[in-house]
């Protein structure tokens, strides 16, 4: 019993990184249908950005306000410069750019910090709260991470429901056409929103690293996982990537728990198979037509 | 795409090239470039170092993944970035196959093929029901799970450390002196070889036909009969048979299969460079397979020779990898060998206006 309450409390911790990290790929294909398999990459380069930040003798959130700020610039270049070229072409060469700058990323990374994984401080302590005489397996930094997670998500709910600006990125991505005749800035929407994305992976991955360490490859998992999340909650919804990131966290820690840690990715398949095939465009989308 | 071009897709085989002695196109054609590829291969053996054959043993069964890459995503339009853990499957059923039931060497290798089109199958029939991003994720999933599956069953696939076999020595016809690394150059060449002509029939068979038409419009080929997603799964069966021989190879190359030999690199590179060689083309494998055993050694060489330090050197390939990955798809998305034929056809029409140039002067001179 204590095992099955420790598993579904690391599922819930982990289920929130990946459903952060899913909702910037939502925020990305809702924009400009791309799915951004650099995501991780990116992440982990904000998070190696932080990380240098620290060594240089910045304090903890000033290095996580960095490397989110590090994320928007990021996420905005990588729009401006190459995402808008493959916009409007066909899809297989959107996803091998993204590809491409996957590898570009992770072999920059291993050039300039080497390959071998490193330590990141974590916010609060590691160490499980006690309950009676029995130590669980979520710690203040687990709370934390949830607890962020939440916040992160509410804001961007009230920006994208109640503000202005939400409204605006709403029109670009839904239709372009009109949106653009109606005055909004199309092109400058879509940069804004490959930034949030940017951002919000950057603070993911600060938030996960303590537990997995940092290296150039530690967030492969990461983003085939949120991938897997994204994909279970229709990639068109943000509310379905958190939900389906929870589902996602809480299978995995099941898993791994019961059937050992090597299950976990065939997990993850089989979870993204099984959905693809009963509903081809998540749970929570909206059922719309397809071709052929 | 013009008429003309469509018509010349749908009957490659009622076409013949103009100019060629041979029609390179039939089976018989197929057999002769297979053969003669692999008598090249043999030659070179004969003409460089052991280094050397070791290197021209991994471009051939790379060749033959990158083949399989070329079946799946130039001929069916579907993206796989699960092509390594393919190889995995090859790699770990010829392992098995000749330590533990000392099967010969040609039988394992036939029977990694099947294995490998059997796990084709299941992905291919989850594949033909999915779509660009939702078919790349599910591939590159597939690419860091099933590795992992070696490390579930330590018992029988060793874990780790993997399985070894014992290096196959070389025929006695041979003579003793034989340099095994020779053998395993030509065993992987006559592997590939076999692939390629297995590849050229399919590309001209009916179902190499249909697995187009189905790339280049799914409505019209459904309306007009093809079981689209029957053949998409078929093309995904055919390439996983390639990426499986590949593997095998690999364990024939090295003896050795274990988890660590099919990490995600692999299958990104694998793809990389089947991108930058020209999906869809022969030439495009033969120029990815060379791109994927060279680049590593000359990105070695350069960042040595610029005393650059070894992390730099081991990231290097990659680097360059997603550099041209991207510049290709933004700049020239036919990869090498398209860029290659724009020049042949730049230089022809050059040739051809100096001709034009020259008529004037005999025909409408005079009028």
């Amino acid at each position: 019993m204590t095992q099955f309450i420790n598993l579904t409390l690391n599922g819930i911790s982990n289920g929130a990184i990946y459903g952060i990290v899913a909702l910037a790929l939502v925020l990305i294909w809702r924009a400009t249908r791309i799915v951004n398999f650099a995501q991780g990459a990116m992440l982990m380069l904000t998070t190696y950005l932080s990380s240098a930040m620290i060594s240089g003798g910045a304090p903890y959130w000033v290095a996580v306000i960095g490397a989110v700020g590090c994320g928007l610039v990021i996420g905005a270049i990588v729009e401006l410069v190459l995402i808008r070229r493959v916009e409007n072409g066909p899809p297989l060469n959107a996803v091998i750019v993204t590809l491409g700058l996957l590898i570009f990323i992770e072999a920059l990374a291993g050039m300039i910090w080497s390959s071998t994984p490193r330590s990141y401080p974590a916010a609060f302590s590691l160490q499980g709260y006690k309950v009676g005489s029995t130590t669980i397996l979520f710690s203040p930094n687990d709370t934390f991470i949830v607890g962020m997670v939440a916040v992160v998500a509410a804001l961007l709910g009230l920006l994208f429901t109640r503000t202005n600006l939400g409204l605006r990125l709403r029109a670009a991505a839904f239709a372009p056409e009109v949106a653009r005749l109606l005055g909004v800035k199309v092109g400058r929407m879509f940069t804004l929103g490959w930034a949030l994305a940017a951002g919000i992976g950057a603070l993911a991955g600060v938030l996960v690293a303590p537990s997995t360490f940092l290296g150039p490859h530690t967030f492969d998992p990461i983003l085939i996982f949120a991938f897997a999340a994204a994909v279970l909650g229709g990639l068109d919804s943000p509310l379905g990537a958190l939900v389906g990131g929870l589902v996602v966290g809480l299978v995995l820690s099941y898993v791994s728990g019961y059937e050992g840690e090597a299950l976990a990715p065939l997990a993850a398949l089989a979870v993204l198979l099984l959905t693809l095939m009963a509903r081809p465009t998540g749970l929570f989308s909206a059922a719309k037509e397809r071709r052929v | 795409m013009s008429g003309a071009e469509v018509a010349g897709k749908l009957q490659p085989t009622a076409v013949t090239r103009r100019g060629r002695l041979v029609n390179l196109r039939g089976f018989a054609g197929s057999l002769a470039i297979a053969v003669v590829a692999l008598g090249l291969l043999i030659a070179v053996s004969y003409l460089v170092g052991e280094y050397r054959d070791e290197q021209l043993a991994r471009g051939a069964f790379y060749f033959a993944a990158i083949l399989g890459l070329t079946v799946v995503m130039g001929y069916g339009g579907k993206i796989s970035l699960g092509h390594g853990a393919l190889m995995a499957v090859g790699a770990y059923t010829v392992a098995l196959l000749v330590a533990d039931e000392h099967w010969p060497l040609a039988g394992a290798i036939a029977a990694s093929a099947v294995v490998a089109a059997f796990v084709g199958l299941i992905l291919g029939a989850a594949a033909s029901r999915l779509h660009g991003p939702y078919l790349a994720g599910a591939t590159l999933t597939f690419a860091v799970a099933l590795p992992q599956l070696g490390n579930r069953f330590p018992e029988t696939l060793g874990g780790e450390n993997g399985l070894t076999i014992n290096p196959p020595a070389p025929p006695g016809f041979l003579g003793a002196n034989f340099p095994p690394e020779r053998w395993y150059a030509w065993v992987a060449g006559i592997g590939a070889a076999v692939v390629l002509f297995f590849v050229l029939n399919f590309k001209r068979s009916v179902y190499g036909l249909l697995l187009r038409a189905c790339r280049d419009d799914e409505v019209a080929a459904a309306l007009a009969g093809i079981p689209v997603g029957r053949i998409q799964t078929f093309g995904f069966m055919v390439s996983a048979a390639c990426a499986g021989v590949a593997g095998g190879l690999l364990t024939v190359v090295l003896q050795l299969a274990q988890p660590g030999a099919f990490p995600l690199e692999l299958s990104l590179s694998l793809f990389a460079v089947a991108v930058i060689g020209g999906l869809g083309s022969l030439w495009g494998a033969v120029w990815g397979a060379a791109l994927i055993v060279l680049l590593p050694n000359w990105s070695h060489d350069v960042a040595n020779s610029l005393s650059l330090s070894g992390n730099v050197a081991y990231s290097m390939p990659l680097l360059i990898y997603g550099v041209l990955l991207t510049v290709a798809m933004l700049v020239w998305p036919s990869g090498i060998q398209g860029a290659l034929r724009r020049v042949g056809r730049l230089g022809r029409r050059f040739a051809s206006e100096r001709l034009i140039r020259k008529q004037p002067l005999t025909e409408q001179g005079s009028s």
